[in-house]
């Protein structure tokens, strides 16, 4: 089954001062048992933007006009440390997240959000603290981030270069459906399978 | 040949097909699911595509798990149906599939991460994934091991194979013997206080050195179980005679003519003297103290007789911020000793420290004495309870006023009903001290078994060293 193919993201961005930023924050454990339902985006950092009595917190950034709109978050270091739960990607994408910028990323984070078309944009610390700066600044920022040229374009025009792994550029752009590329290689999956024998369960 | 890694050796037998991307297709030999794969089974069903090996693949009921006595097969029913009904959605995916799995009340039950090794499903020289971040622990039998999110999950399920870019080389050494009191959690807190909590970013660790070397399996089960606190991909220790005693006779091990040939294959399982390691970082095992958190990320660590971080003294102004909000979340005043700061709750249990050998060194303090606070003991599976209660450890935990619970990841996760109250400080073995990690507001100090136990006696921190016995 084919994917929506990812190629150019444009839309207002957020700056996210935080660094280390664990999925245990991005979404609770305690709404990892729910359904990927409406309410999905609600449970986006739910602990930093809602209060104990579910009340917004009006510092938080996503609870301040127009950054509620936001579609690129620009944060810090470290985004998506921790936890391998997927559903931080599903939360950020239900909540109309589609690109995070930040200096690194954890590893699992990465290849789920690139498996699911939510673009990490990786740049240099420097630079993604003056894109934090430039989008805080001057609201309403926008951002345009090309897949295909691998290039970040900044509220004042400066083009920034960033590189996503070929393989899954090519599937995003293509918006390919892996499974089915791997099925393609059954025979030499058969072939593997009949020179090393794994022991079964 | 040119000299090569332990993990390039298993990575390199793995490999069905390479891409000029730098990419390989690889061949996963264990897969492992939980409860928490139902994503990737419901992506499956949406596709209308088969589980190709369910031989290959085990499947074990953990993150959900009541750890509460009860009647739901030998559980108490959940705080929250959904919790219920992700176990029975487990117990389906695994049925409609074949898949093999140690369901509740099933005796083989337990954390995944203690299940697999101690079933003998993970065996030296195999790749193993599940969709949880601390499969890196099945590293310590020399194997690759890593976590991966549901897409990969039901990618595995799909094809028996993922496309993964190699990480870079690391090893990390311990040079020397730990003294009493010290253990592989706290070479763990150790490693990742020194190189960060994403220092090993992109990098597949190897664990090495002398007192590498002396730890048990389930040490070394423990010290690769928090690779992925320092950020790694996955950690791994060469197999060696330690190891093949401890697999010897498990019931997914080769046995007789299989396990003499498989022997073969394992001994060969080590690094060549001249592979090269992108990084090399080393610590001095002999002078590790007793270690725990005293912030909001693993490496936000100190030896006992230390101190929290003064984010005046810190370097940058990241650091500085980041130590300030951790202080603030733990309730913590710069710079404060942490030898004395008094907990509220004990819990000793996930997949990091809740093996038999963790069980008995906490016992070994308890033993005759009463905790000053509530405290919870969850054997990381319910053979390692059953081993426990043969040996009387049950009645020493119960004797010092800990609830002696069934087997699942507990309090660790923070999802299952087992629960850390907000602000409540707790003396932790788990592996994750993230704000909100136990519960909402939970404030947790990551340390070993026996300082979880000398901290539940004492109703503050202390040196385990001068509580001992």
């Amino acid at each position: 089954m084919s994917r929506q193919p990812v190629t150019r993201i444009e839309g207002l961005a957020a700056p996210f001062d935080v660094s280390n930023v664990d999925t245990d924050q991005i979404i609770p454990a305690r709404f990892l048992r729910r359904p990927r339902d409406t309410q999905y985006g609600t449970y986006l950092f739910h602990d930093l933007r809602f209060d104990e009595a579910g009340q917004e917190r009006p510092d938080f950034i996503l609870n301040r006009p127009p950054f509620r709109q936001a579609a690129i978050l620009v944060a810090a270091r470290a985004f998506g440390v921790g936890s391998s739960r997927e559903a931080a990607v599903y939360a950020l994408q239900a909540y109309g997240i589609r690109a995070v910028v930040a200096e690194t990323f954890g590893d699992i984070f990465f290849g789920n959000a690139l498996k699911n078309g939510l673009l990490p944009v990786r740049l240099p610390l420097s630079t993604v603290n003056a894109l934090r700066d430039a989008v805080a600044a001057s609201p309403p920022a926008r951002l345009a981030i090309d897949l295909e040229r691998e290039e970040l374009v900044a509220p004042d025009g400066a083009k920034h270069a960033f590189a996503v792994p070929a393989f899954a550029r090519e599937c995003l752009l293509q918006g390919q459906d892996e499974i089915g590329l791997t099925l393609s290689f059954l025979p030499q999956i058969e072939q593997f399978e009949a020179r090393r024998h794994t022991p079964t369960v | 040949m040119s000299p090569r890694t332990l993990f390039e050796k298993i990575w390199a037998s793995h490999v069905v097909q390479s891409r000029a991307e730098g990419i390989d297709l690889l061949y996963i030999d264990r897969h492992y699911c939980h409860e928490g794969s139902f994503h990737a089974f419901n992506a499956l069903a949406a596709e209308g595509r088969p589980v190709r090996r369910p031989d290959l693949t085990f499947g074990v009921a953990d993150h959900y798990a009541q750890t509460r006595p009860g009647p739901i097969a030998g559980r108490a029913a959940p705080p929250d149906p959904e919790m219920g009904r992700l176990i029975e959605i487990f117990d389906r995916n695994m049925a409609a599939h074949g898949i093999a799995a140690a369901g509740l009340g099933d005796p083989r039950q337990g954390i995944v991460h203690v299940v697999g090794p101690e079933q003998g499903l993970t065996l030296p020289g195999m790749t193993v994934v599940c969709g949880d971040s601390h499969t890196s622990t099945h590293g310590a039998l020399g194997a690759i091991a890593f976590g991966i999110g549901a897409s990969e999950v039901a990618h595995v399920l799909a094809t028996q194979c993922l496309w993964q870019s190699r990480p870079a080389q690391m090893r990390v050494r311990f040079d020397g013997r730990t003294g009493a009191g010290v253990g592989a959690k706290d070479m763990a807190l150790a490693m990742i206080a020194m190189v960060g909590a994403n220092g090993a970013q992109g990098h597949a660790i190897e664990y090495a050195g002398e007192a590498v070397e002396a730890l048990s399996v389930e040490g070394r089960l423990t010290l690769c179980n928090m690779s992925i606190e320092a950020g790694a991909r996955c950690g791994l220790v060469a197999p060696d005679e330690t190891t093949f005693a401890w697999l010897a006779g498990r019931p997914g091990a080769p046995a007789g003519a299989a396990w003499d040939a498989a022997m073969e294959g394992w001994r060969g399982l080590r690094s060549d003297p001249d592979a090269r390691f992108a990084r090399e970082v080393s610590l001095d095992a002999g002078a590790l103290e007793p270690m725990l958190t005293w912030g909001t990320s693993p490496e936000q660590a100190a030896p006992v007789s230390g101190a929290a971080a003064d984010p005046a003294a810190l370097p940058d102004a990241e650091r500085r911020h980041a130590a300030a909000q951790a202080l603030d979340y733990m309730g913590l005043a710069p710079g404060a000793r942490l030898e004395g700061l008094p907990v509220d709750r004990v819990f000793i249990g996930s997949c990091t420290n809740s093996r038999l050998g963790d069980l008995r060194a906490a016992a070994a303090i308890l033993r005759g004495r009463r905790a000053k606070v509530p405290a919870l003991v969850s054997p990381g599976s319910t053979q390692i309870k059953r081993a426990a209660e043969a040996e009387g450890l049950d009645r020493i935990f119960t004797e010092a006023g800990f609830e002696w619970r069934e087997s699942g990841c507990s309090m660790c996760v923070g999802m299952n009903g087992d629960l850390v109250a907000a602000g409540e400080r707790c003396a932790s073995t788990s592996n994750r001290n993230f704000p909100g990690r136990q519960g909402r507001g939970a404030r947790t100090h990551l340390m070993s078994p026996a300082m979880a136990a000398a901290a539940a006696l004492a109703g503050r921190i202390v040196d385990v060293r001068e509580y001992a016995a």
